[in-house]
């Protein structure tokens, strides 16, 4: 077993939207977005995000060996609640999953 | 049929760019000049507000570039989403500039400006007419929410880029627009293949971003039937199959789908490969026509006018305590604004982050450390500046000396600055998600061409 943050290349957020956050996670080999991609279930996920799992959209994308999810922010871009305007800080919560 | 070659100076105007590489950009002889100016991706109060996030000065300087190498191709330069937000006031704050320096380069210019504002009666009719159709996640546009409203803007296609184009133009100043649309209207109107030139628009709407190298910024991008080839215009910039793909990921929700108006691009059967001069050659996204032509909608509300406080918790023993601390600071000052203001609760929004806790995840934070020191933000909201001014002015004194608990002698915090708190003005936040239906492109769009410069 290892943490995420070991195994993929790089892992990223940002907005996709004001409403919507993506999450990219990128692999070097088919081996390891094999292993990333059993690791990941949309139910993981979204469990770990604390989102509903209807809301998450999950794209196992091989010929770039990148996993990505995407989701409804709980808070609008720059809404009152929202505390991170571009997002890029959720990718971080992803780093210390076991995969 | 000849390609049709777009250069792309950068990202956006106002980000920078490698100007070797726009000369070298202006030497291959493009057809046009195409460049963004924003996006939401700032947040909401440059909508809200109708204004830019990116200095005047910089923007000044890089446009200035810009007109210069327009001249020396000899062929129309675009700009999309001027000013950040794409409203009108944008759009004439980018004409302004455009003014000042066809005045110092002593220029003749036909300059259009496409407007993008939608009033809010408009707005209503359409809604009530059943035009308007909601994305997800859907916001509500009852007539209270949109009475709220500052700046609604719709984003315009390949169309009404088009159709400022025709006028003869020398230079475009579009409101809001997709990222994709300046670049991809000119291939569209010369017959380049559909799925290719929203691609193509696609990939170049960041400038380099889709090279090996982001900061160098210029791209060139030709069109024609079959595809489209990226090439770097950069010294030792390179394009690889990944790092054109990869873009598809960016900022997009969906990797393989991107809704346009009038349709949608899916990329599902793209094929990347290496092209001449460290290039990318790219064929075999589709363009998928929809029944109905729709632009997306954008529109900001004023939520409020704000007030921040900033301390900062050194002492171990309260930094150890400081989320319950902060827990009865809250309900302590609650209690004092109703006493002192006479506001209830719901009168107001105080909302109070831990930095060096939670600050920027908040409740989806796993990882608890053991923080030096914690700053502790305040962000009061009210009706207007007064009352959340007055708000803070009650904390104050709370937000220094507040103790753990009954029998401690009086603790004080550090204050950073002073006076502690800074009055932020109107704020405003993103109200619209929807799309609108319209029956001609171009209705509810409106072009103004200036003839300017000439004596």
């Amino acid at each position: 077993m290892a943490e995420l943050r070991e195994v993929a290349s790089r892992i990223r957020s940002k907005n996709a939207g004001p409403f919507w956050i993506t999450i990219d996670i990128f692999c070097d080999s088919p081996d390891v977005l094999a292993r990333v991609v059993a690791a990941l279930p949309a139910e993981r996920v979204a469990d770990h995000l604390r989102l509903d799992a209807s809301h998450l959209k999950r794209f196992e994308m091989p010929t770039l060996n990148v996993l990505k999810f995407s989701f409804p922010r709980p808070h609008p871009q720059g809404s009152l609640r929202d505390r991170d305007m571009h997002g890029a800080q959720v990718a971080l919560l992803l780093e210390s999953l076991e995969v | 049929m000849m390609p049709t070659r777009v250069l792309v100076p950068s990202g956006v105007l106002g980000l920078g760019f490698d100007t070797d590489a726009l000369a070298r950009g202006v030497a291959a002889s493009p057809d046009i000049i195409a460049i963004d100016g924003g996006s939401t991706d700032s947040g909401p109060f440059y909508l809200g507000t109708g204004t830019s996030k990116y200095s005047r000065a910089v923007c000044r300087d890089e446009w200035r570039q810009l007109l210069a190498a327009r001249a020396a191709a000899g062929v129309p330069l675009v700009i999309g989403s001027c000013g950040t937000c794409g409203s009108a006031s944008a759009v004439d704050w980018m004409f302004e500039i455009t003014c000042e320096l066809v005045a110092e380069l002593g220029q003749s210019l036909r300059v259009a400006r496409l407007y993008s504002d939608v009033p809010i009666d408009e707005l209503r009719r359409a809604r009530d007419a059943g035009r308007l159709s909601p994305l997800d996640p859907a916001l509500p546009i009852d007539d209270t929410a949109l009475a709220g409203m500052t700046n609604i803007v719709a984003l315009a296609g390949a169309e009404q880029i088009q159709a400022a184009i025709d006028t003869g133009a020398d230079v475009v100043l579009a409101g809001r627009t997709t990222d994709t649309a300046t670049i991809a209207a000119l291939p569209l109107a010369r017959g380049a293949h559909a799925g290719a030139a929203w691609h193509g628009a696609k990939i170049a709407e960041c400038g380099a971003f889709c090279t090996t190298r982001p900061a160098s910024g210029v791209i060139m991008v030709s069109f024609d039937e079959t595809g489209f080839t990226v090439t770097p215009m950069g010294d030792g910039v390179r394009c690889t199959p990944q790092s054109v793909a990869a873009h598809m990921l960016y900022e997009n929700s969906d990797p393989w789908i991107l809704h346009e108006p009038g349709g949608h691009l899916d990329v599902t059967a793209a094929s990347y490969a290496e092209a001449a001069d460290d290039g990318v050659r790219v064929e075999g996204a589709a363009w998928v026509a929809a029944p109905d032509y729709r632009v997306k909608l954008e529109g900001a509300r004023l939520a409020g006018y704000q007030t921040m406080m900033l301390a900062v918790i050194r002492d171990p023993r309260y930094v150890d305590a400081v989320s319950d601390w902060a827990d009865r600071l809250l309900a302590h000052c609650r209690g004092l604004i109703t006493v002192s203001l006479g506001l209830p609760d719901d009168a107001y929004d105080i909302e109070l982050r831990l930095i060096g806790v939670d600050s920027a995840l908040g409740g989806l934070e796993r990882d608890r450390g053991s923080p030096v020191e914690v700053g502790v933000m305040l962000l009061i909201t009210g009706a207007g500046q007064t009352v959340a001014s007055e708000i803070a002015a009650v904390i104050n004194p709370h937000l220094l000396h507040y103790p753990l608990t009954d029998d401690e002698p009086m603790p004080t915090f550090a204050f950073p600055v002073s006076p502690v708190h800074s009055d932020r003005g109107a704020v405003y936040e993103f109200a619209l998600n929807h799309v609108l239906r319209l029956t001609d492109p171009m209705d509810g769009f409106r072009l103004r061409v200036d003839e300017v410069g000439h004596g």
